[in-house]
């Protein structure tokens, strides 16, 4: 930031009325507004990391769930949640979650889940 | 596993044994148990119930070895590059009073994209791995039961894999960790927006855990040229992380405020800290205090570092700390040292202790300069939220410049730590959820749309999956060691020799380490005693001599220098001749029996012997001799002849006779004590007295030998002698009867 003189004591006089308590409202209502917009980049967004955190909670190592999340995320599928494509393809052939995901981690049924993802995408339908 | 004794060493064998099968005892955080305590007629307020196990304060030797516990949770950071060495110093340090274990990470770490596994060694810390936690949590768990206390395990959910760590603390039952996005992007340049998103995700496994979370904030002090001068902007840091973690749904109380006071002596350390320490706790009352030690200005004088944190935890008792963490006073030289993280537990201990109800006789004063300091620190921390508002946010302040700025807010200098938005590492990373995002887990934070498979498992992901690694932990993958030139058995390996055999070498740090240190004077000049303490180490057969610190006493007149350095030599313990152990009775015990049996001792220096200086500490009461227990003596001087030992204790009707003697060249030591034995024969007085020799050469074999009852040796107290008379006398009655 540019350099500036302290100039508190015209700023202050703003906030001479307010008392101690009243301050600390503010000061958190402040804290709010600043807050509330980080609050909804964590709604919004996903990463590569919380994806392999989704996918150790599923019981899959450290190893497995990086190399599950770097081939979903080279075919644009973290959008979907790594954990939804492991799910899918447990769900649909019939696999343990453990086998889905290890699957998944060789490089098997990613033209699958593209493909359910676009029908998806298409008719909306509950699945 | 067996519980751990007192008098066994902890086995780093069994810890590693079967640890893949290892599920830690508990989750969450513990607080201590607060309350009023009594001990040895002493009431103590802010304090909790003394441990089990424990080593007290050096003084309580004069106290019937009480340890008072303080109110508040205490810290010790451990991470000296090799875990398996740590576990032995967190078991010293409970025994000490930390139950708090803050694990460093190693250099490094928080750039890694994705979890470590294995042990490797770290450098300034220890790569935090699932194998590396559960081995520590396991001898946690079972160093707690020893101590009588549970103990908080905690390390870092920071760096571009912070979710990850945070499931994989939870599941190794880690109790609290350092979560501040604010670090991220200020300190580590990682991307801003990455950091926000990562660390919801983070704080929500956090809130579900119960553990409790550390901020960030005071980094900005150790960073800032004048730490004082970020004050107003301390506030502003604690704001965003406290409300963003609540926002989450992390529980108030789980959420610590990590404070450090900013300056320290010589400026005027309370003149600034306290206000600012006093502003803090106003503002955040809903949430905990993590008080933390001064480091920005330290340097090499272990002196100097307790003197600014004694003052730090004068302000903890001025204001509050509900975890008081310490730091190491050697932290200015190197990377902490076992003795070092007990002196620093043992300083909060004393001072807070010593401290007990300060506030209950003292007040803060409202009037005059500490609360309207107060209120002007407040009010910049207001002014300066308003700005980054009208700034358009967080972001674009923080590319601003806003931030770790020198000046004290509003004043700017123009050097404050600015990164862009789409800046850092992991820019560009982070992926907009579709509308049919989902992820089947516990505690994941944001959008789900779980509702698209089962309405049912809205509230419950993970019963989509039949329950996540939290609720099953038997679903965890336990990854051994990755690298076969780098582990926990290579190096148990090398350093096999000193464990639980004969082998025993000085240590600092790792196991059979072989650094030591010298304390050395040099009359002169800084620059010649610098050299000189190198070439002194050397002549000493040291290997890596270095200088670890010095400190002019006067310009040419003196300098005081400490050197560190190797020793390439073992000890075998077998070959160690060992003192005879002289059993003590407490100090009451002696009491009691003194005052039921009236004991009168007869005292001095035999044959024709000058020296009078030992006997006299082991008599007076001045020096905790037999004295101080109502035992009665009589003085006979020196060079007494041995006829007039025993007549005095026939006529003084005494029940001891303590004849103090050095090692002479003609052995008439030896003859005085069966001179004396005899004559007491003679007079038909012996099997009514009891006959002690004591002085620097004696031993206790020795004395027996030449008839004496016992005999007292180097580093003899009066505890040592008061105690063998009254077994002594004892035995006599018994047999008499």
């Amino acid at each position: 930031m540019k350099e500036r003189e302290d100039n508190f004591i015209e700023l202050r006089k703003a906030l001479r009325n307010f008392t101690d308590l009243e301050l600390k409202e503010h000061f958190f209502l402040l804290s709010d507004k600043i807050v509330d917009p980080l609050l909804e980049l964590g709604q919004k967004y996903t990463s590569k990391s919380i994806e392999r955190s989704v996918l150790l909670r599923m019981g899959f190592s450290s190893i497995e769930a990086k190399s599950i999340v770097d081939l979903l995320h080279e075919h644009r599928l973290l959008r979907k949640g790594a954990g939804h494509c492991v799910y899918i393809i447990s769900k649909d052939k019939e696999l343990s979650i453990r086998e889905a995901g290890i699957q998944i981690g060789e490089g098997h049924h990613i033209d699958y889940l593209l493909g359910v993802f676009k029908k998806n995408g298409k008719t909306k339908t509950k699945r | 596993m067996e519980k751990l004794k007192p008098n066994d060493k902890l086995n780093i064998h069994n810890i590693l044994k079967d640890l893949d099968k290892y599920q830690p005892k508990k989750r969450g955080w513990v607080w201590r148990e607060q309350g009023e305590i009594k001990l040895r007629g002493f009431k103590y307020k802010q304090a909790s119930p003394s441990l089990k196990r424990f080593v007290p304060l050096p003084s309580s030797s004069s106290l019937d070895g009480i340890d008072p516990q303080p109110d508040c949770v205490v810290t010790t950071e451990i991470a000296s590059g090799r875990f398996e060495d740590d576990i032995r110093r967190m078991r010293m340090a409970a025994y000490h009073g930390a139950d708090h274990v803050m694990v460093i990470r190693t250099a490094g770490q928080s750039h890694f994209d994705g979890l470590l596994e294995g042990t490797p060694q770290g450098v300034g810390g220890i790569p935090v791995t699932r194998k590396q936690l559960r081995a520590q949590r396991r001898a946690l768990d079972l160093i707690e039961e020893e101590v009588g206390r549970p103990i908080n395990y905690h390390s870092y959910v920071s760096g571009v894999a912070g979710p990850e760590i945070a499931v994989l603390f939870t599941e190794e039952g880690v109790n609290g960790a350092h979560q501040d996005p604010q670090y991220n992007v200020l300190y580590r340049n990682i991307n801003m927006i990455r950091s926000f998103v990562d660390a919801a995700e983070s704080k929500k496994i956090l809130a579900y855990a119960n553990m409790a979370q550390i901020d960030g904030a005071h980094n900005a002090n150790a960073t800032a040229r004048d730490a004082w001068k970020v004050m107003p902007e301390l506030l502003v840091q604690h704001a965003i992380n406290s409300v963003f973690s609540e926002k989450i749904g992390i529980k108030p109380e789980n959420i610590a405020l990590s404070t450090v006071p900013p300056a320290a002596s010589p400026s005027p350390d309370l003149k600034l800290n306290l206000p600012y320490a006093v502003a803090l706790r106003e503002f955040f009352d809903r949430y905990k205090m993590r008080a933390q030690m001064n480091t920005k200005y330290m340097d090499s004088s272990t002196r100097e570092a307790t003197v600014t944190h004694v003052l730090n935890l004068l302000i903890s008792r001025l204001t509050s700390a509900d975890i008081q963490s310490t730091i190491t006073p050697d932290e200015g030289r190197n990377v902490p040292w076992h003795i070092y993280n007990i002196e620093a537990l043992d300083t909060a201990k004393q001072a807070l202790v010593g401290m007990d109800d300060l506030l209950g006789m003292v007040e803060l004063r409202r009037d005059g300069y500490l609360y309207s300091k107060k209120r002007d620190i407040q009010e910049r921390a207001v002014l300066m939220m308003e700005e980054i508002i009208r700034m358009g946010g967080y972001f674009n302040a923080v590319e601003e410049g806003m931030f770790v700025d020198s000046g004290e807010y509003p004043e700017r200098n123009g050097d404050g730590i600015s990164r862009e938005i789409d800046g850092g590492v992991g820019s560009g990373t982070v992926i907009t959820r579709d509308p049919d995002y989902m992820a089947p887990v516990t505690a994941h934070y944001g959008y789900n749309n779980v509702a698209q498979y089962d309405e049912s498992a809205v509230d419950n992901p993970a019963k989509l999956i039949d329950g996540s690694t939290f609720e099953k932990p038997e679903k965890i993958q336990f990854i051994d060691e990755l690298d076969e030139t780098d582990n926990v058995y290579l190096r148990l390996e090398e350093t096999e020799k000193y464990r639980n055999t004969n082998l025993l070498k000085p240590e600092v740090e790792w196991l059979g380490d072989g650094v030591i240190t010298v304390d050395l004077f040099f009359p002169t000049s800084q620059k010649i005693a610098t050299e000189a303490a190198i070439l002194t180490g050397e002549k000493m057969n040291l290997k890596d001599v270095e200088v670890i610190h010095k400190e002019v006493l006067h310009p040419s007149e003196g300098t005081r220098i400490q050197i560190k350095g190797k020793v390439d030599f073992d000890i075998d313990i077998s070959k160690l001749k060992m003192p005879e152990e002289i059993k003590t009775l407490s100090e009451d015990e002696i009491f009691d029996y003194v005052k039921k049996h009236p004991m009168t001792v007869i005292a001095g220096t035999g044959g024709s012997d000058e020296h009078s200086v030992g006997i006299r500490e082991v008599l007076d009461i001045k020096h905790g001799g037999v004295e101080k227990y109502g035992i009665r003596y009589e003085y006979l001087g020196t060079s007494v002849p041995i006829e007039k030992f025993v007549d005095a204790a026939i006529e003084m009707d005494a029940q001891c006779i303590m004849m103090s003697t050095i090692i002479s060249h003609d052995d008439i030591h030896y003859k005085n004590m069966e001179k004396l034995h005899n004559y007491a024969i003679e007079k038909g007085v012996r099997d009514k007295l009891i006959l002690l020799a004591g002085g620097t050469q004696v031993t206790p074999e020795i004395a027996r030998k030449y008839k004496m009852d016992q005999g007292f040796g180097r580093g003899t107290k009066g505890i040592h002698i008061a105690s063998f008379l009254v077994n002594q006398h004892k035995a006599m009655m018994k047999n008499e009867s």
